[in-house]
């Protein structure tokens, strides 16, 4: 039983910049941090100025990387041009089932993240940096706040930052498990004390966001890069990722992927790749091909709320765009994989039992909806259900979707959506074989 | 679990007040605070929120409105190890079910119940960001990954203070059977 997330060694297919823990050095602590060239690009940075930082970040087109893939300087952007107090905010509430890359940098290479948001700050002029971690991160939760306050030992946060006349401040913020939290508003409501319900956009949170204050949220990957884009010239950052390969009509998109494989495969884990890898090239090689060489039913390519990927689209790349190419997102790059034996009704019931338990009760499509969903899956999946109720099924996912104010309403939608587009017939077919022969079911998850 | 005369020790007020300094605003150290109370009671009860309410200067239906959203907030006692396992998909595909088999042959407990001698919580929780290391629980703060029927059997074993090799204990409640 591993009692840390194991990272094996590098395969020839990945290109590891974030991901060190096969290096057996101990990140957490600040020493090892600098002695592996932590915080040394902090003089070319003040050097530069604040507007540099936006540009090299600009330059390499840094996308978002917790699941939306917007462009990180595009955002910063956003912000008011005067004088205004700011605040930026870590989105380190990783929570979408197939998602577990933050948990290693939060766990075991915390300064890389708080490195970038010192870099971050000075770039926005943001004095203030709060980083909202899920509950359940007990020990990221401890492990940042150790990393925060060797940083402060240290003259890396507080006034006057290494002489540079800049001021910074860094608290980490524990959630108590609530999945949409992972929304930015939500995320906003929830770090102010009140119950994580999204808000209504505009206005948005570069104007009026923490306390009524202009800011910024980003992904704990997306932040964790920042140093990385200042260190190298952007044409090396660039070329770890896929601007060459334009047939999949992509734009250039900069850098490595934290990109996690989970499932009915042979080496399960955490891999660090070069945008735009196959999905075939993930499977295969990184995760070692199909547990006992079974054929592959489909994948859900990031996180639980992607529609389904089939065997005949797995040479799309992996990047930011080209998944929707083929009804897909890339999302968190959570990568699930499920054999031919895999038990459908049984995979939509954990989904559904998921959104239902994680809508946060606001919207009436979303809080109703998921409710019936899960209630027409369990019907299903328990023997008592009618032929038309996929139907019932499927016009249940249709009435949430685009009708909620955030996109947990879309997210809990499409997975419906996708299985009974895909798998219809054998759906139908099971459900039919379980009405006539109703199996014993063990329900997970309700209150 | 009684609440009668509940109080905050000097060590928590303390923790609280360094809380406040954190934020512009008093609410936003609600769920730090209530995290602070649940490690100080165990659970978090209607007078552990006036408690909170009080040391925040914020209203109590605040307090109540925020503990009640949040799944990990106890709003009940709960038995002292509180065994999380993750039976969302990828767990599931990695036989996360036979973690919660376990869980019931070893302690005759399922989701959402406790066994009578207050010792063991049993929840299904959904997604614990391990999903490469599946299947995931947690038992207390203690992450466990890639986590197999035996090794989950030892552990419960170990921690009912049984040796591993001793018989299976009686569950405390319920059936036996899986």
């Amino acid at each position: 039983m591993h009692s840390t997330p194991y990272v094996g060694k590098p395969h020839a297919k990945e290109h590891r910049v974030l991901l060190r823990g096969h290096m057996g050095v101990d990140f957490t602590d600040i020493d090892n941090y600098i002695k592996h060239g932590g915080f040394s690009v902090w003089k070319k940075v003040v050097e530069n100025g604040p507007q540099w930082v936006i540009d090299e970040v600009k330059k390499v087109n840094l996308r978002g990387r917790g699941g939306a893939g917007f462009p990180a300087g595009i955002k910063w952007s956003f912000l008011p041009k005067n004088d205004r107090d700011r605040i930026l905010v870590i989105n380190s509430d990783e929570g979408e089932p197939g998602t577990f890359k933050d948990r290693y940098l939060l766990e075991d290479d915390p300064f890389r993240l708080l490195e970038g948001c010192l870099i971050t700050c000075y770039a926005i002029n943001a004095h203030t940096c709060y980083n909202y971690l899920r509950g359940e991160f007990h020990k990221g939760l401890a492990v940042c706040d150790s990393a925060v306050q060797q940083m402060y030992e240290r003259g890396w946060l507080g006034k006057n930052i290494q002489g540079s006349g800049f001021d910074l401040d860094i608290y980490n913020h524990p959630g108590a498990g609530a999945y949409i939290c992972g929304e930015e508003t939500a995320l906003i409501e929830s770090l102010e004390g009140k119950p994580g319900q999204p808000r209504l956009k505009p206005p948005f949170p570069a104007n009026i966001g923490v306390f009524g204050l202009p800011t910024i949220v980003n992904n704990t990957e997306t932040i964790a890069n920042v140093p990385i884009v200042c260190e190298v010239e952007a044409d090396e950052f660039n070329g770890w990722g896929c601007s060459e390969r334009d047939e999949w009509g992509r734009k250039a998109q900069g850098g490595t992927k934290l990109l996690g494989i989970a499932g009915h495969v042979n080496n399960p884990g955490m891999f660090e790749v070069p945008l735009g890898i196959t999905l075939r090239e993930c499977i295969d090689d990184l995760a070692g091909g199909m547990l006992g060489d079974a054929e592959p039913l489909c994948v859900i390519p990031g996180g639980a709320s992607c529609p389904l990927i089939l065997p005949k689209d797995f040479d799309v790349p992996m990047d930011f765009d080209s998944p929707k190419k083929v009804g897909s997102m890339f999302g968190t790059a959570g990568i699930m994989v499920m054999d031919v034996d895999t038990d459908i009704l049984e995979v939509m019931y954990r989904t559904a039992v998921f959104f239902q338990h994680e809508s946060c009760g606001q919207c009436t499509p979303c809080r109703q909806g998921t409710g019936w969903i899960l209630a027409l899956i369990k019907k299903m999946r328990s023997g008592k259900a009618s032929d038309g109720d996929i139907d019932n099924l499927y016009s249940a996912a249709l009435n949430i979707e685009g009708n909620t104010i955030c996109a947990f309403g879309d997210a809990a939608a499409w997975p419906v959506k996708s299985w009974i587009e895909n798998f219809g017939d054998e759906i139908r077919a099971e459900a039919r074989r379980r009405a006539e022969n109703p199996p014993a079911v063990v329900d997970y998850g309700h209150h | 679990m009684a609440t009668e005369g509940l109080a905050f020790s000097p060590q928590a007020k303390d923790h609280i007040r360094e809380l406040l300094g954190r934020y512009r605003d008093r609410r936003a150290a609600l769920i730090p605070a209530l995290w602070v109370a649940q490690r100080e009671f165990g659970w978090v009860s209607r007078e552990a929120m006036q408690l909170v309410a009080a040391e925040l200067d914020i209203p109590e239906a605040w307090v109540y409105s925020t503990a009640t959203f949040y799944t990990m907030f106890n709003k009940r006692p709960i038995g002292k190890n509180h065994i999380q396992v993750c039976t969302n998909i990828a767990c599931y595909l990695r036989g996360a079910d036979d973690l919660m088999d376990v869980v019931k042959q070893e302690l005759g407990i399922g989701h959402g119940e406790t066994t009578e001698d207050g010792q063991f919580h049993c929840e299904s929780v959904q997604c614990l960001a391990a999903c490469g290391y599946a299947p995931a629980m947690q038992i207390g703060q203690e992450d466990h990954f890639n986590v197999t029927p035996d090794q989950l059997r030892t552990l419960i074993r170990e921690i009912r203070g049984a040796s591993p090799s001793a018989p299976p204990p009686m569950p405390a409640g319920g059936s036996a059977d899986a």
